[in-house]
């Protein structure tokens, strides 16, 4: 099983524009976005769900204030600051709760109930360029890393039932859990980049996560003519540490258009910009193996 | 007052905006990069470091002479941390949250606190006077949340010595590190742009961060690009909108510079000017409610 992983560090630099693109030009495919926090790609490929799943993860404590007996003790033993006092007796804040069990197992009275936390759904839906993996974690919720996995499976899961070899994700930002995890296994991890302070000081981070991992990288720099010096210390850069250099793409608002109308930039009238999306990838298509 | 500025989707512009509202902030101020995964708040404020220091968690170590295998610690561990394999119980450093109960229930005294890096926290100063706070999450590690308390703690010990306000760059997202960020805050200033993926985790973001009922104000950055619905929603919410940033391509230039925004020119000097009173009017439409 192929899977190119779409990743970079830094959010905001195109990531989901040019997997919608790629999901538009590569043939028999999984679509899987990864970034479960804020996912973004359903907007562009409008999936029509087939399947539809709880994702529960974890427990919460609670306290029933007709057991509590007020002793604190739970408030004390609690590491996560989650537990406050009240008028006669003490609440647990959900946003806090980590779901470590400890006030629950050292509560005298058995007053602190643990529940399984329901903190998302997953999908499976058909597009127009392909199935698609995708959830929703909750807003404020967290398990973000087990629900990435449990995504990953799926796809994997779907492509062999369908004889599919290539799944393509949509990463989120951050080198943090839900990052780890998507790159479980990948293939190829794509970093999409820009060239400003904040995107190279990302990039070096990413990749060298990637490296921790040992995982192939190929880099892709997005908004290049915002700074041509910047660029082409990536690519020095991306030489030196031996990443395959996928390619530049300027700046173009043709992405932010593409976007309004629910479209992949590849699937606006053909255009120079769009032209270079297609010999991107191309060229990232050459570097996975064979079938 | 404590400002935090998040946004849902990455690559908003909450580091730009933090950045010019702490170089043009009018009181003394804390400015602190709870992006712990990708700090980026000191590439634009470029403080002169002070100290770097080494934040670790407290997870459990095991003398395993003194394990008589009773499960008590493996029953309690949510977070697979723990576990008997054979006649051995098995420590799995990097899974712990950090919670303490393993060494609590452990009737033998077999477990002793011990430590993993979580990253480093950085202390600086900007501009002269700014002292600038950052959270680096060490590569490789993948729990954030303990880092961002620690950072948070040092955070509030700054602030109360100085008697300054801070201002908070957070993580992107809506979950666990984003409401993190947020927790201390007295007022979230929300940071979008007007497309349909800003705007959507917009909306995430809202919804994430209304139970925590803190005042809300919002930037839209790249003004001029996308579509409309971002403000109407705004005045539905009747959520404040305190700058508009328009879409320039010589701005984007100046931050591929690492120019700081608010020294564009004046328009934008005036723009963070009074981004800073919208944010004191929220704060103290809070104090007298």
């Amino acid at each position: 099983m192929r899977e190119i992983v779409v990743i970079s560090g830094k959010g905001g630099t195109g990531k989901t524009s040019l997997t919608a693109a790629f999901a538009h030009l590569a043939q028999n495919k999984i679509l899987c976005d990864l970034d479960v926090d804020a996912p973004d790609l359903h907007i562009l490929l409008e999936p029509k769900t087939t399947r539809q799943c709880a994702f529960l993860s974890g427990h919460e404590a609670t306290i029933d204030p007709a057991l509590c007996q007020a002793c604190g003790i739970c408030a004390a033993k609690c590491r996560f600051g989650a537990i406050q006092a009240v008028e006669g007796g003490f609440r647990v804040e959900p946003s806090r709760c980590e779901g470590c069990k400890v006030c629950v197992a050292f509560c005298p009275h058995q007053a602190i109930d643990f529940q399984e936390r329901l903190c998302g759904t997953w999908y499976q839906s058909e597009t127009r360029f392909g199935p698609m993996i995708h959830a929703q974690l909750f807003p404020g919720q967290e398990n973000s890393g087990r629900l990435v996995s449990l995504l990953k499976q799926q796809a994997r899961d779907l492509a062999e039932q369908r004889g599919i070899d290539l799944i393509i994700s949509d990463g989120s930002p951050g080198i943090g859990c839900p990052v780890i995890a998507s790159l479980s296994q990948a293939t190829l991890a794509l970093i999409v980049t820009e060239p400003t302070p904040s995107g190279m000081h990302d990039l070096k981070r990413i990749a060298e996560l990637c490296e921790h991992f040992r995982i192939r990288i190929a880099v892709l720099v997005n908004k290049w003519d915002l700074h041509p010096e910047n660029t082409a210390a990536i690519e020095s850069l991306c030489v030196e540490k031996g990443y395959a250099l996928a390619g530049r793409l300027p700046h173009d608002t043709q992405v932010a258009q593409a976007m309004v109308q629910r479209k992949a930039v590849t699937e606006l009238d053909e255009n120079p910009f769009n032209l270079q999306v297609r010999q991107i990838w191309k060229g990232i298509e050459a570097l996975l193996p064979n079938h | 007052m404590i400002v935090a500025v998040a946004s849902g989707k990455g690559g908003t512009g909450k580091t730009t905006v933090s950045a010019s509202l702490a170089a043009t902030w009018e009181r003394p101020l804390v400015a602190v990069d709870l992006d712990v995964e990708e700090p980026n708040l000191h590439l634009f404020l470029k403080p002169s470091l002070v100290s770097i220091e080494t934040v670790n968690l407290e997870v459990p170590v095991l003398d395993a002479e003194r394990c008589n295998l009773c499960r008590a610690c493996t029953e309690l561990c949510q977070f697979k941390a723990l576990a008997i394999f054979g006649k051995t119980l098995m420590v799995m450093p990097e899974m712990c949250h950090g919670c303490g109960g393993c060494f609590e229930v452990c009737p033998t005294g077999a477990l002793k606190p011990g430590s993993r890096e979580l990253g480093v926290m950085e202390i600086g100063h900007s501009r002269g006077s700014i002292p600038c706070l950052t959270g680096r999450l060490r590569i490789g590690e993948s729990m954030s949340p303990p880092l961002m308390r620690q950072i948070r703690h040092r955070m509030a010990e700054m602030a109360t010595d100085m008697g300054a306000d801070v201002i908070i760059d957070a993580p992107p997202g809506v979950s666990c590190p984003a409401m993190n960020a947020v927790q201390d805050s007295d007022v979230i200033l929300l940071v979008t742009e007007p497309t349909p993926f800003g705007f959507h985790d917009f909306q995430l973001a809202w919804e994430a961060f209304t139970p925590l009922k803190k005042p809300m104000g919002v930037v839209i950055n790249r003004a001029g690009l996308g579509d409309d619905r971002a403000y109407a929603f705004c005045k539905a919410k009747g959520l404040p909108i305190l700058a508009e940033i328009p879409y320039r391509r010589e701005i984007a230039e100046h931050y591929a510079k690492g120019g700081l925004l608010a020294e564009l020119d004046n328009k934008m000097r005036w723009t963070f000017a009074r981004l800073q009173e919208g944010l004191d009017r929220l704060h103290k439409e809070v104090i007298h409610a």
